[in-house]
């Protein structure tokens, strides 16, 4: 645990005791069975947003707190500890950055205190394929009239459902790959021409594909330069992953815990199987691994908040190693618990499929091993 | 002679400065890895007048006290002081396992008259200690040893063999575990300081599976000990070896994750383009080599990361981060895999044993690859450092509790 102020310790504490005392694993099972057709429970996120959760990095101006992104990262290391189902990670963190790190007075001025509240969910609207590749932009915005008209699909959008706001990203210029070209506009989810369909997850969260069907924006929806909007999408997703990697970081803390505390319960052979040196040592492993990842993860958020150059290095390597963590985690709490941990009734599961979705999501360990070669210059 | 016991960082920083531009000499800079790469000689006439330099100043030892000939700094004064080294190439040439772990021990543990006799001759480099501890019968269990260690009154007299003790060839002092009763697993150990030069000490050096001898069979037969060469009480020793081993496992940490004995000093993916090539987008042109590479450069990056963190929670919480207990591993693993990747990168090149047709660098990354088989052998076994986190920090049962500790 990084070395930490006091209104971050307070922070944290806060943090730990609500999900523990209001959002325990038994709440998001609650959820899941209950079919909420968003994926969270909007009682719970307001409580969220009542608590502040939702200003963390927003300028004080505009209705937030302006704690920085390592404090965000302590609210999302105690969330992603009891799968707490919420937007945060897509509106306080994704959309609340796009528009803090590119937005003009008035857009700021427009959304950010909404984001700050509560009231308005932002989200990302950047994957169009099976991968994350956020250069990969077929959806075109043409210019016409007073502004750009929006044609094409995004998917595997977080909280597509809830969300109030898109952060779109659209090709004005250059070919579909080209970084040269890419746009990012702000559309309501009321826009005509908007329409949007659930996608029902392994993890039982809030995603969807939206299409926008000639979807009439002013120029005043545009974020940052038009057609040199690489630079800023590339800022966002950093962001957003390295927030995500907080929430990850924390799900592979509680994961290991869970299973440790199997370890030392489960009796076979007339003692606990925590007492098997094999078993020992995996665990060893795990806990050096959940080590070398928090390192990370904390070096990352720190980057972000002293606006290091080494931004983009750091947070791919901290997605790429905190992914291993989470992968290999996940799967030893299944196996750990033997049978048990193949049941639904189980919690191990619902780590597992939560894993895989968080790994995916703005680029797996394979996109960022790649991209910290690239970035350091091989 | 200026006092550095001040706390103004800056000022120390700019006369640190001044006296390393005016003491290191110019024909060793950026040979501290040549130096100390395994096999390496003893240097020349420049090594000898840095270390008396050194040594005088106290600045290879610089956090130990002044009055035992240390350099009296604060960690922050020997960070900078450290800091202002690597900038102009220059090195420590004080070293070895006086300085890293017998040294920090008797400061602690050690009485006066030990302390005033045997630590400034470790801050001159006067004097050189190898360890005594593993024995042919008692190596990750330690506390099996069995080297005797009687009271006859007026000196102890020790018989027993050791193993493994590094440089007990070239070595002036050992300290050493001994067995002072036989009734008793652990509390029967006691921790003795033994002149190598007394009656029936005798080493013999162990050929290596890399050509070198670092370490030695050392024998004692019928060898006299002055009563107060003991350190600490009569049956103490285990306490103060567990002490000594963290100091060990510190520096090992540290040390080991760059791979000593390794020349190439650069990053790994710097010598895969230049031996292996690049395709047109400059991407090292084996993408499974290239995949590797960026594996081992995200673990070596985490290490590095953890390191940091764990001396800024140390230093904030007074007390050592749970992060430390995994360092040991992590860096041999990461140097580990960095000599294996290195020999890989060098091809054919990375087999060479001695001769004309290679580079002293490929020479030495042979080496350093078979010299770095011992990070996870040497100073607790990658699996005894398991049993530790599993123990100790994972509070998990421990499977050997009626024999062990």
């Amino acid at each position: 645990m990084a070395v930490l102020t006091e209104e971050q310790s307070m922070l944290r504490d806060a943090a730990r005791t609500w999900t523990r005392e209001k959002s325990p694993v038994t709440a998001f099972r609650k959820m899941r069975d209950s079919g909420a057709p968003l994926g969270y429970d909007p009682a719970a996120f307001a409580e969220m947003a009542e608590m502040g959760w939702t200003g963390v990095i927003i300028p004080e101006e505009y209705g937030g707190s302006d704690f920085g992104y390592l404090s965000l990262g302590l609210i999302l290391e105690e969330t992603g500890r009891t799968l707490t189902a919420s937007p945060m990670l897509a509106t306080a963190l994704a959309g609340a950055s796009a528009i803090i790190l590119g937005g003009t007075q008035a857009q700021k001025e427009a959304w950010l205190p909404k984001i700050a509240s509560g009231e308005l969910v932002a989200t990302l609207a950047v994957d169009e394929g099976a991968h994350h590749r956020p250069n990969h932009v077929a959806l075109t915005a043409a210019t016409g009239g007073s502004g750009y008209t929006l044609s094409g699909t995004k998917t595997f959008v977080l909280e597509g459902m809830a969300a109030g706001l898109f952060v779109v990203s659209a090709r004005t210029d250059g070919d579909v790959d080209d970084k040269y070209g890419v746009s990012l506009f702000l559309v309501p989810s009321d826009a005509k021409g908007v329409s949007r369909k659930g996608l029902k997850l392994a993890d039982s969260r809030g995603a969807a594909i939206v299409t926008f069907d000639g979807v009439e924006v002013g120029s005043d929806a545009l974020l940052g330069q038009a057609s040199q909007g690489w630079d800023l999408l590339e800022r966002t997703l950093d962001r957003a992953r390295a927030g995500l990697c907080a929430e990850m970081l924390g799900s592979s803390v509680q994961a290991f815990e869970t299973t440790l505390d199997y370890l030392k319960t489960r009796v076979q052979f007339g003692q606990v199987i925590g007492a098997f040196q094999a078993l020992q040592h995996r665990a060893a492993k795990m806990f050096t691994d959940l080590e070398l990842a928090r390192s990370c993860v904390e070096a990352a958020l720190s980057a972000i908040d002293n606006d290091s150059p080494e931004v983009p290095e750091l947070v791919s390597l901290a997605k790429a190693k905190v992914g291993d963590t989470l992968h290999l985690v996940s799967n030893e709490m299944v196996q750990m618990h033997g049978g048990i941990g193949m049941t639904d009734a189980h919690d191990a599961g619902l780590y597992l499929k939560r894993a895989r979705a968080c790994e995916a999501t703005f680029g797996g360990q394979a996109f960022h091993r790649d991209r910290y070669a690239r970035l350091q210059g091989y | 002679m200026a006092d550095f016991g001040g706390d103004d960082i800056d000022t120390f920083r700019a006369e640190a400065r001044d006296w390393l531009s005016a003491n290191f000499p110019a024909s060793l800079k950026g040979k501290g890895a040549m130096m100390f790469a395994e096999g390496a000689g003893s240097g020349g006439g420049d090594f000898r007048a840095w270390t008396k330099a050194m040594g005088e100043k106290g600045w290879g030892t610089p956090t130990w006290p002044k009055a035992y000939g240390g350099g009296g700094l604060s960690t922050a004064q020997a960070r900078a002081l450290q800091q202002e080294m690597t900038a102009i190439g220059a090195f420590s040439p004080i070293g070895g396992m006086g300085v890293m772990m017998f040294g920090p021990t008797l400061l602690e543990y050690g009485d006066e008259t030990q302390k005033q006799h045997h630590i400034p001759l470790i801050a001159r480099a006067e004097v050189r200690w190898c360890q005594g501890f593993s024995e042919p019968g008692a190596g990750s269990d330690l506390a099996s040893l069995q080297t005797k260690c009687e009271d006859k009154g007026d000196h102890w007299l020790v018989n027993g063999q050791k193993i493994w003790t590094s440089g007990a060839q070239w070595a002036d002092w050992c300290f050493c575990l001994v067995r002072t009763d036989t009734t008793k697993k652990h509390e029967g150990i006691s921790f003795l300081l033994i002149d190598m030069k007394t009656p029936g000490v005798e080493t013999r050096p162990i050929r290596l599976i890399s050509g070198n001898s670092p370490f030695c069979e050392t024998f004692f037969t019928d060898v006299k000990v002055p009563k107060e060469n003991l350190v600490g009480p009569l049956g103490g020793g285990w306490t103060i070896a567990k002490r000594l081993l963290q100091h060990e496992r510190g520096g090992l940490a540290g040390g080991g994750a760059a791979g000593r004995g390794n020349l190439f000093t650069g990053p790994i993916s710097d010598l895969a383009k230049a031996y292996v090539g690049t395709d047109a987008a400059g991407r090292i042109d084996d993408p499974d080599l290239r995949s590797r590479v960026t594996q081992h450069e995200i673990e070596a990056r985490a290490f590095q990361l953890t390191a940091i963190r764990s001396m800024s929670e140390a230093k904030s919480n007074s007390g050592p981060s749970t992060a430390t207990s995994i360092m040991k591993n992590a860096g041999a693993k990461v140097a580990q895999d960095r000599h294996e990747l290195t020999l890989e990168i060098l091809g054919n090149q990375g087999l060479g044993w001695e001769g004309g047709a290679f580079k002293a660098e490929e020479l030495a990354a042979v080496r350093g690859w078979l010299g770095g088989k011992a990070y996870t052998i040497y100073g607790g076994s990658a699996e005894i450092q398991n049993n530790i986190i599993s123990k100790r920090i994972l509070d998990l049962p421990d499977p050997l509790a009626s024999t062990n500790r």
